[in-house]
């Protein structure tokens, strides 16, 4: 049986988010998939070139209207919903990402079925695994073929899909009624010139131990010296040490850095969660009996304020 | 009757360090702390506060599971809810069921506002929410780390990948709430004690026209892979030098 995938482009409206590859990725997995992206946004025009240029799309399909400037689920929802009924998609795919997480239950809810939250491995075209209690257990679900299957992908879990391909942009119109109860106001980001965190294939993570928001700047000093970002532990961002979307973990952001240094970090198993499929874990930390150490790949005991001015000088 | 709903989730304790069962059908939750999902005590919390501030009346703590949860329900009427339902049944109910239920519960009791977390720790469907707000046809804000209500709106901060979002949206509306938005109260033993006295009552599935089961099916639950015994350095060029070796710096 073949599968028609419709997979829900991220985007700030001038450049794709790298989680909408990992989505195409991800659905590439299901067997016989045949793959459109859907482009959202008050002007796609930029947005559609780039995933026309994705690997394994057959078509984009563009939705322009004011409306979409900003990604309302309340407003995305019922196109998106629309979108998949008239065109006949078995499944609906989303980043989970905050975006995916947003928008993609509102739209299964449409749709009239339960979401496939953070597929993390696609065993057949309606059989899937996730992880539970924090990925304390790995579940694998069966969905009914029946059914339109929503589904957000966790992003950690697939390489993102190659670029070179050129499908063909189709522009189209849904009709649909918009809701105008929920208004974007602002947001607020830091942009700090680092690789972005969900992306880098380095990260620098600091914990509670470091003390203060100041003493930070070791962090950032040795990720700056080897072009890695900047992540914190729960601990770090609730003292507040670094802004929220620093966190790493069950509840922040779940990454598969390359490397990963975890300094001053204990190592909860929320916060393990959000590295679990790291290449290599470093973790310093002056605890011996400190848990990261359990999962680390290279530990090393110690005063963070010693080691870690002193790692940045050696790795220069 | 200004009215806030909040969901509370019975779930397997936070600090529970969960198993899975030898034959892969689940985790154990055989003789196992239950809590409140920790993201619903928030979401109780910013309900308790808001009718602090004289916004609202009356604050209904709403949950679907088996006789036991009532325990978490009397947790959550000594934290100050002013009563409970207890939607009864032994069934695992997929999200979808879960925000039919609720939708069911707040067409009877009208809310101007449902608050809910922003995941149960057990299942991290993170699904409820969103969908209870499709159902509803009403605004949803996720990940909420800020709540201002004012006259028929409220101003929302939410966590976002790049940072922080706000929204403005008209009520009634759907919330999830997330964990620096604020930090629940302490229950006092006299609270337990009023607690008691607070109603609570135990509905059933077909009140709302849900039936049990669910679509999916569980294939297996299994352990996670295990990490591979890593290696200790003593002092930073050790450590530099296992990097190089390993191609990483």
């Amino acid at each position: 049986m073949s599968s028609k995938i419709l997979v829900v482009a991220e985007h700030d409206g001038a450049k794709l988010n790298a989680s909408t590859l990992k989505a195409v990725a991800c659905a590439a997995k299901v067997p016989g998939a045949s793959i459109d992206v859907a482009v959202l946004a008050a002007d796609a025009s930029a947005v559609a070139q780039q995933a026309a240029a994705v690997t394994g799309v057959a078509k984009v399909v563009v939705v322009e209207n004011p409306a979409n400037q900003e990604p309302l689920a309340a407003v995305y929802a019922p196109q998106v919903a629309k979108l998949a009924t008239a065109g006949g998609y078995t499944h609906v795919f989303g980043p989970s990402t905050t975006f995916g997480k947003d928008v993609m239950p509102r739209v299964a809810a449409l749709l009239g079925v339960s979401q496939v939250s953070d597929v993390m491995a696609v065993e057949g075209s309606h059989v899937f695994k996730r992880p539970v209690y924090a990925g304390n257990a790995i579940l694998t679900v069966e969905v009914p073929a029946d059914a339109p299957v929503v589904a957000t992908v966790r992003v950690a879990s697939f390489e993102a899909a190659p670029l070179g391909g050129s499908a063909p942009i189709e522009k189209t119109s849904v009709d649909v009624a918009l809701p105008g109860h929920t208004r974007f106001v602002s947001r607020s980001g830091a942009t700090t010139g680092r690789p972005d965190l969900q992306a880098a294939s380095r990260v620098v993570s600091g914990g509670r131990a470091l003390g203060s928001a100041d003493n930070f700047k070791l962090i950032y000093a040795l990720a700056d010296k080897i072009g890695a970002a900047v992540g914190a532990s729960r601990a770090a961002v609730d003292a507040g040490y670094v802004p929220n979307d620093l966190q790493v973990g069950q509840t922040g952001k779940i990454i598969a850095p390359e490397l990963y240094f975890a300094i001053g970090i204990s190592g909860a198993i929320q916060h393990m969660t959000g590295i679990k499929d790291a290449r290599t874990i470093v973790a310093i930390n002056k605890d011996a009996e400190a848990p990261i150490f359990e999962s680390a790949d290279i530990g090393l005991v110690g005063d963070l304020f010693q080691i870690v001015p002193e790692l940045e000088k050696a790795l220069g | 009757m200004r009215r806030i709903m909040v969901g509370v989730k019975r779930v397997v304790d936070y600090n529970v360090r969960v198993r899975v069962k030898p034959d892969n059908t689940g985790v154990i939750t055989e003789g196992v702390k239950m809590s409140i999902n920790p993201f619903d005590e928030i979401a109780l919390e910013e309900a308790l506060r808001i009718k602090e501030k004289g916004l609202a009346d009356e604050v209904v703590a709403v949950s679907i599971g088996p006789a036991d949860t009532q325990q978490q329900l009397r947790t959550a009427l000594a934290m100050g809810a002013d009563r409970a339902i207890l939607v009864q049944t032994d069934a695992n109910l997929p999200p979808l069921s879960v925000a039919k239920v609720f939708h069911g519960i707040a067409q009877a009791e009208q809310p101007f506002l449902v608050l809910l977390g922003k995941q149960a720790i057990d299942e991290d469907n993170g699904q409820t929410a969103q969908m209870l707000a499709a159902l509803l046809d009403r605004p949803q804000a996720v990940s909420c780390s800020k709540v201002e209500v004012t006259d028929g709106k409220a101003t929302v901060t939410r966590e976002v990948d790049a940072g922080l979002e706000t929204l403005e949206i008209d009520l009634p509306a759907v919330l999830s709430v997330d964990l620096r938005l604020n930090e629940p109260r302490y229950v006092k033993l006299p609270d337990i004690m009023k607690a008691k006295k607070k109603p609570l009552d135990t509905k059933n599935l077909g009140d709302y026209g849900v039936t049990e089961g669910s679509p999916f099916k569980t294939v297996k639950v299994e352990p996670p892979p295990a990490r591979s015994k890593g290696i200790m350095v003593k002092d930073v060029a050790e450590l530099v030098g296992v990097l190089k070796q390993k191609g990483l710096v």
